[in-house]
């Protein structure tokens, strides 16, 4: 986890809020940093962690999350991790025909309707622990990411739904909390994807969207990071709270200032 | 997963995206050098596959793209285990060459090749490669096929430098096969012996559409799913991802896919707006699931000009790990322009990974533009207004 961003959102890992859904968005520029953030947040908060990976390997989080002081082997092995690897179990349910309900089983029919064995599976790897002891703090459940499985041919309601029914299991009823990325795609008129978009943007408690900067690249600011926080619960008057920051990646951190305050500047 | 040993590289441990067997996390102060058990020295033997380098920043295995200028621009190389493709240019004369260089690096390195293509019959495609430029002291070391063997002799000799070891060797003009990154004369074919002597498949598509399906239909194309079944079979009959302890495979598959997306491979993205959007993003799915599980690169040259609905392209980018777009100056209006009158096109970097890392290295050149003379492929830069004075 990036301290200076745990400042930015006032959490610290001891003092995680419960029952939230987080939106990561990004639009022209790679928003996964934000995803190996909360990854590595959520597992130093010792909660239990359901990871739908659905567009890297096991190895590149692990690689970066040792960057960043979190073991996903270690997470694995003593059960407080969960990983679904999209891309190396996509081989296995394409190619042979899977005896059990396999969560990516849309990936074999024609016309899925619905990511309900998705959904199945996240209940069963977000339950709780039945023998008495609470060995970990909250669930949390972390998709990387949305867009994807609508490329692999769900449409933006069927995964809206999916969406809606981990929120009921995960936040309402285990007092969890959702993480999830979806790629904003600009002027594409990527119809689909704009649905999906807005319609978790509204559902979201904490909403954050990196947008490459609109001048083009720049070498030591890298993007620009919208925070909004939103009680899409209570309609408000007042109006939700925004930040903006400017960041740079760099190898084991991201470092964060106020536009046009990048230290190269200054 | 095996690893990849790099000494000092600075990072703490570093890996590979490739599944050959048990999962080893190598740690940058292990001795490199054949061990005398040779049951689990995976390491140590995938450090002297012909034709590929770690990459400096992070310990990923590369290999050339075919041509050193490329290689430069993405960081080093194609990383093994994953996607580049290629944006054709107008009339697809550009981008046929730069996967004629990506086959015939394969070939010099002694890779095996599965070609794919809905136009060419693979065989053809062969005979059309570019030659390699040798100096001739070196050929007959290429002739005993000694790649392997000069890598091992370089890894002792640099016993005190051992850091330099890593850095790119850059030579200009004529090279020895043991490096990584050939140029190639496009004016003379590749010679037969090579040829003859290489391995590969090839798979055209017009051939093998006849064969009945063992597979549910889902909504994929049926050029599409018989691919995937070709390129899944040659990687498991032929060891690539490790699932087989009988075969001993050390070497890299190189995947060329040619014009993915059009017409010829039965996919109607190309004809009509709303054509089924979902069947080439499934099939890049599934074949990146293959790549990231077995030692294999792939290069697909795909059209993007002529994709209708423009959100295709978008997923089909994200989709990707790498994405070079091309576009050359025949007819349109900068054939005429005087800035870009000594150049043949542009160049754009759409997307490198960042694989293993939260950063990666990109070039503080944007504006790229390419010429192809008599015999090379030349990439250069602008940087800020100047003209272009930047030899990559």
């Amino acid at each position: 986890m990036f301290p200076e961003l745990n400042n930015l959102l006032n959490t610290t890992p001891d003092r995680a809020e419960q029952g939230k859904l987080t939106l990561l968005c990004d639009a022209n520029t790679d928003g996964s940093f934000l995803v190996h953030h909360f990854l590595s947040f959520y597992l130093k908060a010792n909660c239990k962690v359901c990871f739908v990976a659905l567009i890297q390997s096991f190895s590149h989080y692990n690689i970066v999350g040792q960057k960043l002081g979190v073991s996903l082997t270690v997470a694995r092995e003593c059960g407080q991790l969960v990983f679904l690897e999209g891309l190396k179990s996509s081989v296995d349910v394409f190619f042979r025909a899977q005896a059990e309900p396999h969560p990516l089983q849309f990936l074999r029919e024609a016309n899925a309707e619905n990511l309900q064995p998705l959904y199945e599976f996240v209940r069963e790897a977000l339950k709780p622990v039945d023998d008495g002891e609470a060995a970990w703090r909250c669930p949390v459940l972390l998709v990387d990411d949305l867009s994807v499985l609508l490329s692999l041919g769900m449409g933006a309601v069927a995964v809206l739904d999916f969406i809606h029914y981990c929120r009921a299991t995960v936040c309402w009823e285990r007092k969890g909390n959702i993480v999830a990325l979806v790629h904003d795609s600009g002027d594409t008129e990527d119809e689909e994807n704009n649905i999906l978009l807005n319609g978790l943007s509204h559902q979201s408690h904490l909403i954050l969207r990196a947008e490459g900067l609109p001048t083009g690249f720049c070498r030591d600011v890298h993007g620009q990071l919208r925070i909004l926080w939103r009680t899409p619960s209570q309609p408000t008057t007042q109006r939700d709270r925004s930040l903006t920051y400017q960041y740079k990646i760099q190898d084991k951190s991201v470092s964060f200032f106020a536009k046009g305050m990048s230290p190269a500047v200054l | 997963m095996a690893a990849v040993a790099t000494c000092g590289t600075g990072a703490g441990s570093t890996g590979s995206m490739v599944a050959a067997g048990g999962k080893n996390n190598v740690t940058s102060f292990q001795r490199r050098g054949p061990r005398a058990s040779g049951s689990d020295s995976s390491y140590s033997r995938l450090v002297s596959i012909a034709g590929t380098r770690p990459s400096v920043r992070n310990g990923q295995l590369l290999v050339s793209t075919g041509l050193p200028a490329l290689d430069q621009l993405l960081g080093g190389g194609l990383a093994v285990g994953t996607v580049l493709l290629i944006e054709e240019d107008k009339y697809n004369i550009y981008s046929s060459l730069l996967f004629k260089y990506f086959l015939a690096e394969g070939i010099i390195n002694g890779h095996t090749l599965l070609v794919a293509s809905a136009k060419e019959d693979p065989a053809d495609i062969l005979q059309e490669l570019p030659a390699p430029l040798l100096d001739d002291n070196v050929k007959k070391d290429f002739d005993e096929d000694a790649c392997n063997h000069k890598t091992a002799e370089s890894n002792i000799k640099m016993k005190i430098a051992w850091r330099y070891q890593l850095l790119p060797k850059m030579e200009a003009g004529p090279v020895s096969s043991s490096r990584f990154g050939h140029y190639y004369d496009a004016s003379k074919k590749m010679p037969q012996e090579l040829i003859e002597a290489s391995k590969w498949h090839g798979f055209f598509s017009p051939e093998k559409s006849s064969s009945t399906l063992n597979i549910e239909p889902c909504s994929l194309t049926h050029g599409y799913i018989k691919l995937l079944q070709f390129i899944q079979n040659i990687i498991y009959e032929e060891g690539f991802d490790g699932s087989n302890p009988q075969k001993k495979q050390k070497n890299i598959l190189r995947i060329g896919i040619q014009n993915l997306g059009s017409p010829l491979w039965g996919d109607d993205i190309c004809c009509t707006e709303n054509g089924n959007s979902h069947s080439l993003t499934k099939f890049l799915y599934v074949l990146r699931g293959l790549l990231r599980t077995s030692l294999s690169a792939c290069m697909i040259t795909m059209p993007t000009h002529l994709i209708q609905n423009k959100a295709i392209i978008s997923r089909v980018t994200n989709l990707s790990d790498t994405v070079v777009g091309l576009e050359s100056f025949i007819g349109s209006e900068r054939e005429t322009n005087p800035l870009y009158k000594d150049y043949h096109g542009l160049i754009h970097i759409r997307q490198i990974p960042r694989l293993n890392n939260l950063i990666y290295d990109v070039s503080d050149v944007k504006d790229l533009a390419f010429k192809l003379k008599k015999k090379l492929f030349t990439i250069e830069g602008w940087r800020g207004r100047s003209f272009p004075n930047l030899k990559i």
